[in-house]
């Protein structure tokens, strides 16, 4: 059962993509491309996304945090608090990586579906990058006191 | 503002924020695709065949879309393969690194008030402007 909901989330979360068209790099790097609001060819849609999703998660969340997961023993919130340099560091990569192509994890996921040879590559780049953090002998350092929620039950 | 479209955008982050609650509330777990995704392979993470299936459910989701006739097109990319593959490895060592992406810290972490996510998201989102300006206005686009 919880892979039958993690399916369906999965499903409600690439329709959410499609349909806001957040699958489209061309709409990120609109929204991204704050040199365009004087010409008027900024694209303001992705603001609109994250904060109808912010809204509903946000009320959601309330909503949810008291109860019990359905079909898991406990919620699993993320833990961490500390702003220290591996968050700045990676969301500094993270967002040099976002503005060269426009996709972000989720929607370069999604695109698998189109069979486009460039975002297969993207995406094997994204897991090796992925898998290197895993592997990279610092990181045991750093989240040594959280060794399973680093991993699980992290920010996102 | 040519290109801006409020009300599809309005519908799918709402859709967005509903598969974020539900998958708190069926299974407990913040619905960060970085972390999905990475615990799919990384061997300290568990629940492999949820992960899977979400991802499972990412994939099949422009799939129906086309099928009842919604337009679902390739993706432009940079004609440049080094530049994809450096933007994706930048990607995905950078989500890990900071623990989250778009939507772990941008939906999920800034719908719970987390400060650790609300800096994130301003670091990645003014980093990605700045490249976008560089890209686009200094040196042309690739």
């Amino acid at each position: 059962m919880p892979a039958l909901a993690s399916l369906l989330c999965g499903f409600i979360f690439g329709l959410g993509l499609v349909i806001s068209q957040m699958v489209s790099p061309t709409k990120v790097l609109g929204f991204l491309d704050f040199f365009g609001i004087p010409s008027g060819a900024w694209d303001p849609s992705l603001a609109v996304v994250m904060a109808a999703g912010l809204a509903v998660t946000g009320i959601g969340y309330a909503l949810v945090r008291p109860r019990m997961p359905i079909f898991a023993p406990q919620n699993q919130w993320p833990t961490l608090t500390a702003i220290d340099g591996p968050l700045l560091g990676g969301a500094l990569l993270f967002g040099i990586g976002w503005g060269l192509v426009g996709l972000c994890p989720g929607p370069a996921i999604t695109n698998l579906a189109t069979l486009s040879p460039g975002v297969f590559v993207f995406v094997i780049a994204m897991a090796i990058g992925m898998a290197g953090y895993d592997l990279w002998p610092a990181r045991a350092a750093v989240y040594a006191g959280h060794k399973l929620s680093g991993a699980t039950a992290a920010d996102g | 503002m040519a290109n801006f479209s409020p009300i599809s955008a309005a519908i799918g982050g709402a859709l967005i924020g509903l598969s974020a609650v539900l998958l708190m509330l069926f299974n407990g777990r913040i619905a960060g695709v970085t972390g999905i995704m990475d615990g799919i392979f990384n061997p300290r993470a568990d629940g492999r065949l949820w992960r899977a299936a979400f991802v499972a459910g990412l994939i099949a989701a422009p799939l129906a879309a086309a099928f009842l006739g919604y337009p679902v097109a390739m993706p432009p990319m940079p004609g440049s393969t080094i530049v994809i593959a450096v933007a994706g490895l930048l990607v995905g060592f950078g989500t890990r690194l900071s623990n989250g992406c778009t939507s772990g810290h941008g939906i999920c972490g800034i719908a719970r008030l987390s400060p650790r996510s609300i800096t994130a998201t301003m670091v990645f989102m003014a980093a990605a402007i700045v490249v976008v300006a560089l890209t686009h206005h200094v040196f042309g686009g690739f």
